[in-house]
Protein backbone atom coordinates (compact mmCIF):
# COMPACT_ATOMS: atom_id res chain seq x y z
CA UNK A 1 0.00 0.00 0.00
CA UNK A 2 1.44 3.03 -0.94
CA UNK A 3 1.78 6.24 1.28
CA UNK A 4 -1.22 8.25 -0.20
CA UNK A 5 -3.62 4.58 -0.25
CA UNK A 6 -2.59 4.34 3.49
CA UNK A 7 -3.24 8.19 4.33
CA UNK A 8 -6.55 7.96 2.46
CA UNK A 9 -7.27 4.88 4.13
CA UNK A 10 -6.52 6.53 7.89
CA UNK A 11 -9.24 8.75 6.36
CA UNK A 12 -11.99 6.11 6.40
CA UNK A 13 -11.14 4.57 9.39
CA UNK A 14 -11.51 8.07 11.32
CA UNK A 15 -15.13 7.91 9.24
CA UNK A 16 -15.83 4.24 10.96
CA UNK A 17 -15.42 5.92 14.14
CA UNK A 18 -17.75 8.25 13.53
CA UNK A 19 -20.49 6.71 12.46
CA UNK A 20 -20.01 4.32 15.73
CA UNK A 21 -20.17 7.59 17.68
CA UNK A 22 -23.44 8.36 15.89
CA UNK A 23 -24.77 4.56 16.29
CA UNK A 24 -23.79 4.99 19.87
CA UNK A 25 -26.23 8.33 20.43
CA UNK A 26 -28.53 7.30 18.01
CA UNK A 27 -29.40 3.96 19.97
CA UNK A 28 -29.60 6.26 23.37
CA UNK A 29 -31.75 8.49 21.24
CA UNK A 30 -33.92 6.22 20.75
CA UNK A 31 -34.60 4.59 24.60
CA UNK A 32 -34.88 8.29 25.62
CA UNK A 33 -37.46 8.73 22.64
CA UNK A 34 -39.74 5.67 23.74
CA UNK A 35 -40.45 7.61 27.18
CA UNK A 36 -41.52 10.95 25.62
CA UNK A 37 -45.78 10.80 26.10
CA UNK A 38 -45.96 12.30 22.25
CA UNK A 39 -49.82 12.35 23.14
CA UNK A 40 -50.46 9.14 20.43
CA UNK A 41 -48.51 6.12 20.41
CA UNK A 42 -48.14 6.30 16.93
CA UNK A 43 -45.95 8.78 16.95
CA UNK A 44 -43.53 6.58 19.43
CA UNK A 45 -43.26 3.75 16.66
CA UNK A 46 -43.26 6.76 14.39
CA UNK A 47 -39.52 7.71 15.84
CA UNK A 48 -38.62 4.33 16.46
CA UNK A 49 -38.73 3.66 13.47
CA UNK A 50 -37.43 6.19 11.86
CA UNK A 51 -34.20 6.23 14.03
CA UNK A 52 -33.76 2.69 13.67
CA UNK A 53 -34.22 3.16 9.41
CA UNK A 54 -31.37 6.18 10.25
CA UNK A 55 -28.93 4.01 12.14
CA UNK A 56 -29.25 0.99 8.88
CA UNK A 57 -28.09 3.49 6.81
CA UNK A 58 -25.14 3.62 8.52
CA UNK A 59 -24.30 0.36 9.29
CA UNK A 60 -25.72 -0.70 5.51
CA UNK A 61 -23.94 2.63 4.13
CA UNK A 62 -20.78 2.60 5.67
CA UNK A 63 -19.89 -0.56 7.13
CA UNK A 64 -21.40 -2.57 4.23
CA UNK A 65 -20.32 -0.09 2.13
CA UNK A 66 -23.26 -0.28 0.04
CA UNK A 67 -22.75 3.99 -0.93
CA UNK A 68 -19.90 2.97 -2.82
CA UNK A 69 -20.77 -0.37 -4.15
CA UNK A 70 -20.95 -2.10 -7.74
CA UNK A 71 -24.28 -1.91 -9.87
CA UNK A 72 -25.16 -5.54 -9.47
CA UNK A 73 -25.09 -5.34 -5.88
CA UNK A 74 -27.78 -2.60 -6.38
CA UNK A 75 -29.89 -4.52 -8.98
CA UNK A 76 -30.24 -6.93 -6.35
CA UNK A 77 -30.92 -5.28 -3.39
CA UNK A 78 -33.82 -3.14 -5.73
CA UNK A 79 -35.25 -6.84 -6.43
CA UNK A 80 -34.80 -7.71 -2.76
CA UNK A 81 -36.86 -4.33 -1.43
CA UNK A 82 -39.69 -4.96 -4.72
CA UNK A 83 -39.90 -8.42 -2.93
CA UNK A 84 -39.62 -7.05 0.89
CA UNK A 85 -42.51 -4.34 0.01
CA UNK A 86 -44.84 -6.93 -1.59
CA UNK A 87 -44.56 -8.99 1.86
CA UNK A 88 -45.51 -6.13 3.81
CA UNK A 89 -48.24 -5.45 1.69
CA UNK A 90 -49.60 -8.83 1.94
CA UNK A 91 -50.38 -8.04 5.66
CA UNK A 92 -52.87 -5.68 3.88
CA UNK A 93 -54.88 -8.00 2.64
CA UNK A 94 -54.67 -10.61 5.18
CA UNK A 95 -55.71 -8.38 7.78
CA UNK A 96 -58.98 -7.96 6.30
CA UNK A 97 -59.77 -11.66 7.36
CA UNK A 98 -57.86 -11.67 10.33
CA UNK A 99 -59.72 -13.32 13.36
CA UNK A 100 -59.87 -10.47 15.67
CA UNK A 101 -61.03 -10.38 19.34
CA UNK A 102 -59.88 -14.55 19.60
CA UNK A 103 -57.19 -13.99 22.16
CA UNK A 104 -59.45 -12.50 25.07
CA UNK A 105 -58.48 -14.94 28.01
CA UNK B 1 -8.09 -26.34 -10.93
CA UNK B 2 -8.25 -23.11 -8.58
CA UNK B 3 -11.62 -21.76 -7.57
CA UNK B 4 -11.72 -18.80 -10.41
CA UNK B 5 -11.92 -15.09 -9.00
CA UNK B 6 -11.51 -15.90 -5.35
CA UNK B 7 -9.45 -12.11 -5.49
CA UNK B 8 -9.77 -10.55 -9.00
CA UNK B 9 -13.06 -8.93 -9.95
CA UNK B 10 -15.18 -10.85 -12.64
CA UNK B 11 -15.35 -8.89 -15.77
CA UNK B 12 -19.00 -8.98 -16.02
CA UNK B 13 -20.02 -8.32 -12.12
CA UNK B 14 -17.32 -6.61 -11.19
CA UNK B 15 -16.78 -7.89 -7.88
CA UNK B 16 -15.04 -11.21 -6.87
CA UNK B 17 -17.18 -14.34 -6.62
CA UNK B 18 -17.87 -14.58 -2.75
CA UNK B 19 -19.45 -11.01 -2.55
CA UNK B 20 -22.07 -11.90 -5.29
CA UNK B 21 -22.70 -15.09 -3.10
CA UNK B 22 -22.90 -13.46 0.31
CA UNK B 23 -24.91 -10.68 -0.84
CA UNK B 24 -27.37 -13.18 -2.44
CA UNK B 25 -27.70 -14.70 0.67
CA UNK B 26 -28.13 -11.58 2.58
CA UNK B 27 -31.14 -11.21 0.27
CA UNK B 28 -32.62 -14.37 1.26
CA UNK B 29 -32.03 -13.41 4.59
CA UNK B 30 -34.08 -10.10 4.46
CA UNK B 31 -37.02 -12.26 3.35
CA UNK B 32 -36.76 -14.52 5.32
CA UNK B 33 -36.41 -11.74 8.60
CA UNK B 34 -39.06 -9.91 7.06
CA UNK B 35 -41.33 -12.33 6.58
CA UNK B 36 -41.12 -13.07 10.45
CA UNK B 37 -41.43 -9.00 10.75
CA UNK B 38 -44.47 -9.08 8.93
CA UNK B 39 -46.19 -11.88 11.09
CA UNK B 40 -45.03 -9.30 13.95
CA UNK B 41 -46.88 -6.50 12.92
CA UNK B 42 -50.14 -8.60 11.89
CA UNK B 43 -50.10 -10.47 15.26
CA UNK B 44 -49.94 -7.03 16.88
CA UNK B 45 -52.28 -5.38 14.62
CA UNK B 46 -54.83 -8.07 15.48
CA UNK B 47 -54.76 -7.96 18.96
CA UNK B 48 -57.26 -6.85 21.21
CA UNK B 49 -56.83 -3.29 22.81
CA UNK B 50 -54.87 -3.96 25.93
CA UNK B 51 -53.93 -7.14 25.08
CA UNK B 52 -50.56 -6.61 23.36
CA UNK B 53 -47.82 -6.86 26.00
CA UNK B 54 -45.75 -3.28 26.71
CA UNK B 55 -42.66 -3.16 29.11
CA UNK B 56 -42.63 -6.87 29.51
CA UNK B 57 -38.93 -6.63 28.49
CA UNK B 58 -35.77 -4.79 30.46
CA UNK B 59 -34.71 -1.77 28.42
CA UNK B 60 -31.85 -1.59 30.21
CA UNK B 61 -30.70 -4.93 29.21
CA UNK B 62 -31.67 -4.59 25.59
CA UNK B 63 -29.68 -1.33 25.55
CA UNK B 64 -26.80 -2.65 26.86
CA UNK B 65 -27.08 -5.64 23.91
CA UNK B 66 -27.94 -3.01 21.61
CA UNK B 67 -24.48 -0.81 22.41
CA UNK B 68 -22.99 -4.65 22.34
CA UNK B 69 -23.76 -5.51 18.66
CA UNK B 70 -22.70 -1.95 17.49
CA UNK B 71 -19.42 -2.13 19.45
CA UNK B 72 -18.99 -5.66 17.51
CA UNK B 73 -19.74 -4.11 14.45
CA UNK B 74 -16.93 -1.28 14.51
CA UNK B 75 -14.34 -3.80 15.96
CA UNK B 76 -15.39 -5.64 13.21
CA UNK B 77 -14.97 -3.24 10.22
CA UNK B 78 -11.54 -2.24 12.01
CA UNK B 79 -10.41 -5.78 12.07
CA UNK B 80 -10.84 -5.63 7.96
CA UNK B 81 -9.10 -2.25 8.07
CA UNK B 82 -6.43 -3.61 10.29
CA UNK B 83 -5.76 -6.01 7.34
CA UNK B 84 -6.32 -3.90 4.43
CA UNK B 85 -3.43 -1.32 6.12
CA UNK B 86 -1.50 -4.97 6.66
CA UNK B 87 -1.63 -5.01 10.33
CA UNK B 88 -2.06 -8.54 11.11
CA UNK B 89 -1.53 -8.46 14.91
CA UNK B 90 -4.45 -5.42 15.25
CA UNK B 91 -6.60 -7.59 13.08
CA UNK B 92 -6.15 -10.16 15.59
CA UNK B 93 -6.77 -7.86 18.61
CA UNK B 94 -9.96 -6.15 16.85
CA UNK B 95 -11.17 -9.93 16.00
CA UNK B 96 -10.69 -11.32 19.37
CA UNK B 97 -13.16 -8.19 20.87
CA UNK B 98 -15.75 -9.32 18.66
CA UNK B 99 -15.62 -12.49 19.52
CA UNK B 100 -15.55 -11.42 22.93
CA UNK B 101 -18.55 -9.24 22.00
CA UNK B 102 -20.73 -12.17 20.14
CA UNK B 103 -20.51 -14.23 23.60
CA UNK B 104 -21.47 -11.15 25.90
CA UNK B 105 -24.21 -10.93 23.72
CA UNK B 106 -25.28 -14.36 24.01
CA UNK B 107 -24.93 -14.44 27.79
CA UNK B 108 -27.28 -11.06 27.83
CA UNK B 109 -29.93 -12.60 25.92
CA UNK B 110 -29.74 -16.57 27.80
CA UNK B 111 -29.80 -14.30 31.25
CA UNK B 112 -33.14 -12.40 29.04
CA UNK B 113 -34.68 -15.88 28.01
CA UNK B 114 -33.56 -17.26 31.70
CA UNK B 115 -35.86 -14.37 33.41
CA UNK B 116 -38.71 -15.20 31.12
CA UNK B 117 -38.60 -19.31 31.44
CA UNK B 118 -38.71 -18.94 35.64
CA UNK B 119 -41.52 -16.23 35.42
CA UNK B 120 -45.34 -17.58 35.74
CA UNK B 121 -48.70 -16.57 35.50
CA UNK B 122 -50.70 -18.49 37.77
CA UNK B 123 -54.48 -18.98 37.32
CA UNK B 124 -56.25 -19.21 41.00
CA UNK B 125 -59.36 -20.82 41.28
CA UNK B 126 -61.03 -17.55 42.86
CA UNK B 127 -60.47 -15.63 39.75
CA UNK B 128 -57.46 -13.25 40.66
CA UNK B 129 -54.15 -14.15 39.05
CA UNK B 130 -50.43 -14.16 40.49
CA UNK B 131 -47.40 -13.46 38.19
CA UNK B 132 -43.63 -13.37 39.31
CA UNK B 133 -40.79 -15.36 39.20
CA UNK B 134 -40.51 -18.67 40.44
CA UNK B 135 -38.80 -18.93 43.99
CA UNK B 136 -39.92 -22.51 45.00
CA UNK B 137 -41.59 -25.18 43.43
CA UNK B 138 -40.87 -28.07 44.28
CA UNK B 139 -43.59 -30.98 43.76
CA UNK B 140 -43.84 -32.52 46.79
CA UNK B 141 -44.64 -29.10 48.72
CA UNK B 142 -47.92 -28.07 48.97
CA UNK B 143 -47.18 -24.23 48.11
CA UNK B 144 -45.36 -22.49 45.10
CA UNK B 145 -43.55 -19.33 46.50
CA UNK B 146 -43.14 -16.98 43.76
CA UNK B 147 -41.87 -13.80 44.00
CA UNK B 148 -44.63 -11.05 42.40
CA UNK B 149 -48.09 -9.86 43.09
CA UNK B 150 -52.06 -11.04 42.53
CA UNK B 151 -53.86 -8.96 40.12
CA UNK B 152 -57.51 -9.25 39.55
CA UNK B 153 -58.23 -8.81 35.98
CA UNK B 154 -55.68 -10.75 33.81
CA UNK B 155 -55.33 -7.86 31.42
CA UNK B 156 -53.71 -6.34 34.60
CA UNK B 157 -50.56 -8.04 33.28
CA UNK B 158 -50.22 -7.12 29.75
CA UNK B 159 -49.87 -3.45 29.43
CA UNK B 160 -47.75 -2.60 32.09
CA UNK B 161 -46.45 0.79 30.69
CA UNK B 162 -49.90 2.15 30.36
CA UNK B 163 -51.79 1.11 33.19
CA UNK B 164 -49.03 1.52 35.92
CA UNK B 165 -49.18 -1.78 37.48
CA UNK B 166 -47.68 -1.78 40.78
CA UNK B 167 -43.95 -2.70 40.04
CA UNK B 168 -43.66 -3.38 43.73
CA UNK B 169 -43.24 -7.27 44.43
CA UNK B 170 -42.91 -9.20 47.58
CA UNK B 171 -42.86 -13.14 48.01
CA UNK B 172 -46.36 -15.06 47.55
CA UNK B 173 -47.06 -18.15 49.08
CA UNK B 174 -49.68 -20.18 47.09
CA UNK B 175 -51.32 -23.44 48.12
CA UNK B 176 -51.56 -26.02 45.02
CA UNK B 177 -54.90 -26.58 46.16
CA UNK B 178 -55.78 -22.72 44.90
CA UNK B 179 -54.22 -23.70 41.63
CA UNK B 180 -56.18 -23.77 38.49
CA UNK B 181 -53.08 -23.44 36.15
CA UNK B 182 -50.31 -22.21 36.14
CA UNK B 183 -47.67 -21.31 32.90
CA UNK B 184 -44.45 -20.34 32.34
CA UNK B 185 -43.23 -16.77 29.81
CA UNK B 186 -42.53 -19.52 27.17
CA UNK B 187 -43.38 -19.33 23.57
CA UNK B 188 -46.54 -21.01 24.07
CA UNK B 189 -47.92 -18.03 26.53
CA UNK B 190 -49.15 -15.98 23.95
CA UNK B 191 -48.37 -14.65 20.64
CA UNK B 192 -46.18 -11.81 21.84
CA UNK B 193 -43.83 -14.16 23.42
CA UNK B 194 -44.39 -16.39 20.66
CA UNK B 195 -42.94 -14.27 18.00
CA UNK B 196 -40.55 -12.48 20.50
CA UNK B 197 -38.74 -15.85 20.94
CA UNK B 198 -39.05 -16.72 17.17
CA UNK B 199 -37.21 -13.64 15.96
CA UNK B 200 -34.73 -13.14 19.50
CA UNK B 201 -33.96 -17.22 18.60
CA UNK B 202 -33.50 -16.97 15.19
CA UNK B 203 -31.18 -13.51 15.72
CA UNK B 204 -29.44 -15.22 18.18
CA UNK B 205 -28.34 -18.46 16.23
CA UNK B 206 -26.99 -15.95 13.17
CA UNK B 207 -24.88 -14.34 16.31
CA UNK B 208 -23.83 -17.67 17.21
CA UNK B 209 -23.15 -19.03 13.60
CA UNK B 210 -21.71 -15.55 12.56
CA UNK B 211 -18.83 -16.24 15.95
CA UNK B 212 -18.11 -19.55 14.75
CA UNK B 213 -17.29 -18.54 11.00
CA UNK B 214 -15.22 -15.35 12.94
CA UNK B 215 -13.57 -17.64 15.48
CA UNK B 216 -12.58 -19.89 12.66
CA UNK B 217 -10.81 -16.99 10.33
CA UNK B 218 -9.55 -15.78 13.57
CA UNK B 219 -7.98 -19.07 14.41
CA UNK B 220 -7.02 -21.62 12.04
CA UNK B 221 -8.41 -19.98 9.28
CA UNK B 222 -5.79 -16.98 9.96
CA UNK B 223 -2.89 -19.23 8.22
CA UNK B 224 -4.29 -17.89 4.62
CA UNK B 225 -2.83 -14.96 5.61
CA UNK B 226 0.40 -15.79 5.43
CA UNK B 227 0.01 -17.71 1.77
CA UNK B 228 -2.62 -15.57 0.30
CA UNK B 229 -3.39 -12.02 2.27
CA UNK B 230 -5.39 -10.34 -0.56
CA UNK B 231 -7.57 -13.56 -0.24
CA UNK B 232 -8.30 -14.00 3.52
CA UNK B 233 -8.97 -9.78 3.36
CA UNK B 234 -12.14 -10.95 0.99
CA UNK B 235 -12.91 -13.42 3.53
CA UNK B 236 -12.70 -11.43 6.91
CA UNK B 237 -14.74 -8.81 4.38
CA UNK B 238 -17.57 -11.48 3.59
CA UNK B 239 -17.80 -12.41 7.47
CA UNK B 240 -17.97 -8.97 8.18
CA UNK B 241 -20.90 -8.01 6.22
CA UNK B 242 -22.47 -10.93 7.70
CA UNK B 243 -22.13 -9.63 10.92
CA UNK B 244 -23.17 -6.38 9.98
CA UNK B 245 -26.62 -7.64 8.89
CA UNK B 246 -26.76 -9.38 12.07
CA UNK B 247 -26.73 -5.26 13.72
CA UNK B 248 -29.24 -4.75 11.49
CA UNK B 249 -31.67 -6.92 11.82
CA UNK B 250 -31.43 -6.32 15.54
CA UNK B 251 -31.39 -2.08 15.20
CA UNK B 252 -35.18 -2.81 14.04
CA UNK B 253 -35.78 -5.67 16.89
CA UNK B 254 -34.56 -3.74 19.58
CA UNK B 255 -37.35 -0.62 19.48
CA UNK B 256 -39.88 -3.68 18.18
CA UNK B 257 -39.68 -5.71 21.09
CA UNK B 258 -38.38 -3.99 23.68
CA UNK B 259 -39.86 0.16 23.23
CA UNK B 260 -42.82 -0.03 21.15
Amino acid sequence: MTAHAQEDFTHHVRRYLYIFYALLVGTLITVGASYIPFGNHAINIAVALVIACGKAFLVAGFFMHLISERKMIYGLLIFTACFFLGLMFLILSAYADFPRMTVTH
Amino acid sequence: MDIPYTVETRPDTGLYNAKVGIWLFLASEVMLFGALFSSYILLRVGSPDGYWPRGWLNVPVGTVNTLVLITSSITTVMAWASLKMNQFGRFKVFHACTLLLAMTFVCIKSYEYHDKFTHYEIALKDGRFADGHVVSNDPKADHVVISGRYVQDRKDLYDLEARKAPRHHEELSIPRSQIEKMERYGPWHNTYLAIYFTLTGLHALHVIGGAIVIGFLWGPGSKLWKTDPERFTNRIEISGLFWHFVDLVWIFLFPVLYLI
